[in-house]
């Protein structure tokens, strides 16, 4: 026979045992994170819409991307005609705390990852698990501790979003030229000077692919997110789910997928100033060898970018 | 070059130097008991082929590899018991390095690269930029402090590479086969900067190398390493007329003499009166072999470039230092 384990009540315990001790910690982090989402909210919501529009369109062009600062004009114009602008801002907003909040968790992490082969073995199967189990279930345990409202929202999305920009940083700083790294540590650098001169610069491209991965993931937990009362783009289409009005969720869906487009194109690699074009990402993630005689040291690590296709070993999903 | 005394002009010295590769039956031993001693503004090629432990040596040197046995002093102090932090104060002020794949950074300016050191030193902006800028000059890159790296030939990179020793102001230059990726021509040149670069600064150089020509060409003392043992360590010239074993003269096969000797370098010393012709020391023995009408002629004077005789030449001396058989009734020279 085998003993049956009673591992759900363990946890059930520990979630238990977390919101009496530390309960204070958790009000902090919630105070915090609805602070931050109600500011970026609040300023994306201040401009008339046709000002933000343009603005939007305006990022696009400065990072070269002309037909993008049509798509932006078009597609927020059709959010905004869908009369969805106030839910799809504050859908915006929750993903970009989220967004900015697992980049700078994870990406210290993900150095750390790549100094200490002990530490990114620990890392990896965490990563899994985070990445791996259903939104519903931490989604439980996070309303417990932070209530009902846009702050579980983030936080589900940011244990779920995590994972990439904690693995693509690691593969960067892996991928950095052991050349350049020697030649760091032959003049003397300390560890930090070389984090900061070398490593970080030669893996900003890998480390910017995932944070867009980080945006796509966020993005796809807005519904989830819209479950713990999150609001936005989220409680539209759970309420469309729930009344079974087809037209409410087609709406707010394709809102969904107009801000992802528009996001992902806009945080995927700046195209290639000399090339005029950027690199195709099956070129992009190869090891750099230690010759840089060739000119395509530095400048052809654009990563992959469209939606879905992260085509390199940090295992992503988009849902 | 000076011989095996001690003392102040000693600038590198290592001791039974040791390095072992992994463990169990993957243990590999890449250098064993190695001795090297550099004096001030020698420039020392380590030699050998791939695997003979020469950038193994030339990395324990700084400590970029850490020895596995034996000692290495640095003007005078042991590297091993450096803290870490004296450890890159060393290396950022006393020893630059020069590597095979360049080792810049790609999104940063050639100026950028050439001031690397001095950034990682905290020198002031200014100065950086200034002290980068004479580095260029000095290799040739004036007025490309602000390219791109990646715009520039491999030759042109390396020279950026160059400057980024120079503009550091290290007095110990360890250079990792420099020039391999480099076309030959631009290869010629390079070793013709370096030779000129480090005798103006008066800097002390390793400089590692698989191809002897360039040994020949950059050293004043060359050091042969097979196996990770030292095979041999002297003079470009005792490489070719004594050699320490047969792997030394297999290696030493395809080196032209005919250009890489020179008649001073071969002739018997000594004031000789009497003896036809005038064959400058400096001359290669190719043009020797002009000075002499036949084989049989008589030893010729070797003369200084003031023309004073200086020693005599015989044409079995030229045959003899070429690697070839003295014809018969010649006195040989013994090798």
């Amino acid at each position: 026979m085998i003993p049956s384990i009673d591992l759900g009540s363990w946890a059930e315990g520990a979630v238990d045992w977390l919101r009496t001790n530390a309960a204070p910690l958790f009000d902090g982090i919630g105070a915090a994170l609805s602070w931050l989402v109600l500011g970026v909210t609040g300023v994306l919501e201040a401009p008339p819409i046709p000002v933000l529009i343009v603005v939007l369109a305006l990022i696009a062009v400065v990072r070269r991307r002309w037909g993008l600062a049509v798509y932006a004009v078009l597609a927020f114009g059709l959010v905004a005609a869908m009369e969805l602008w106030q839910e799809t801002m504050e859908s915006l907003a929750l993903v970009l705390v989220a967004t900015a909040a697992a980049t700078v968790i994870g990406v210290p992490l993900g150095i750390l990852a790549a100094r200490s082969a002990v530490f990114s073995a620990v890392l990896r199967p965490i990563l899994d698990f985070l990445q791996t189990t259903p939104a519903f279930v931490y989604l439980i345990p996070t309303v417990f501790f932070f209530g009902i409202g846009v702050v579980p929202g983030v936080v589900a999305t940011l244990v779920f979003a995590v994972a990439p920009a904690v693995r693509f940083t690691e593969l960067g700083i892996r991928q950095v030229d052991s050349g350049v790294r020697e030649a760091a540590d032959a003049y003397g650098a300390s560890s930090w000077q070389r984090l900061r001169e070398v490593e970080l610069p030669l893996a900003s491209a890998t480390i910017m692919a995932g944070v867009n991965q980080v945006i796509m993931l966020a993005l796809s937990m807005v519904v989830v997110a819209g479950l713990a009362g999150a609001g936005g783009l989220g409680s539209v289409v759970t309420s469309a789910v729930t009344q079974l009005d087809v037209a409410a969720g087609f709406e707010g869906g394709l809102a969904v997928v107009l801000v992802a487009i528009y996001l992902d194109r806009v945080t995927a690699a700046a195209p290639n100033k000399r090339r005029g074009f950027r690199s195709s990402p099956g070129s992009s993630q190869r090891t750099r060898r230690t010759d840089p005689s060739g000119t395509d040291a530095g400048e052809s690590s654009g990563p992959a970018n469209n939606l879905g296709e992260a085509g390199t070993s940090p295992t992503v999903r988009v849902e | 070059m000076t011989g095996g005394e001690t003392g102040e002009d000693v600038v590198i010295e290592a001791r039974r130097l040791g390095k072992v590769y992994g463990a169990g039956a993957r243990r590999t031993v890449a250098v064993r008991d190695v001795d090297l001693t550099v004096h001030r503004g020698e420039r020392h090629v380590l030699m050998g082929l791939s695997g003979s432990g020469k950038s193994t040596i030339l990395r324990m040197l700084n400590r970029l590899i850490e020895p596995t046995s034996g000692q290495v002093s640095v003007l005078g102090r042991d590297i091993a018991r450096l803290s870490s932090g004296e450890l890159r104060d060393l290396r950022n002020r006393h020893i630059a390095m020069v590597f095979q794949g360049f080792g810049l950074l790609p999104h940063r300016s050639v100026r950028d690269n050439a001031a690397f050191g001095l950034r990682i030193r905290g020198v002031p902006r200014k100065e950086q930029r200034e002290r980068a800028d004479e580095a260029l000059a000095a290799v040739g890159l004036e007025g490309r402090g602000d390219a791109s790296v990646a715009e520039l030939s491999g030759g042109m990179q390396q020279r950026v590479g160059l400057a980024r020793a120079l503009a550091a102001g290290a007095d110990i230059l360890l250079m990792d086969e420099p020039f391999s990726a480099l076309d030959p021509l631009i290869r010629r040149d390079m070793q013709d900067l370096v030779v000129r670069l480090a005798d103006g600064l008066g800097a002390t150089v390793v400089f590692v190398s698989h191809d002897l020509n360039e040994a020949m060409r950059i050293g004043d003392t060359i050091t042969l390493l097979h196996d990770g043992r030292v095979a041999q360590s002297g003079t470009a010239l005792d490489f070719l007329l004594r050699p320490a074993d047969d792997f030394v003269v297999r290696f030493t096969a395809d080196v032209n003499r005919t250009v890489a000797l020179r008649v001073g370098e071969i002739m018997t010393a000594g004031t000789t009166s009497g003896l036809a012709g005038a064959v400058p020391q400096e001359a290669t023995l190719a043009e020797a072999v002009g000075h002499f009408r036949q084989a049989s002629a008589a030893p010729l004077a070797v003369v200084d470039e003031g023309g004073r005789p200086v020693g005599m030449v015989s044409f079995a001396d030229l045959v003899t230092a070429l690697g070839g058989v003295a014809p018969a009734g010649d006195e040989g020279r013994a090798a």
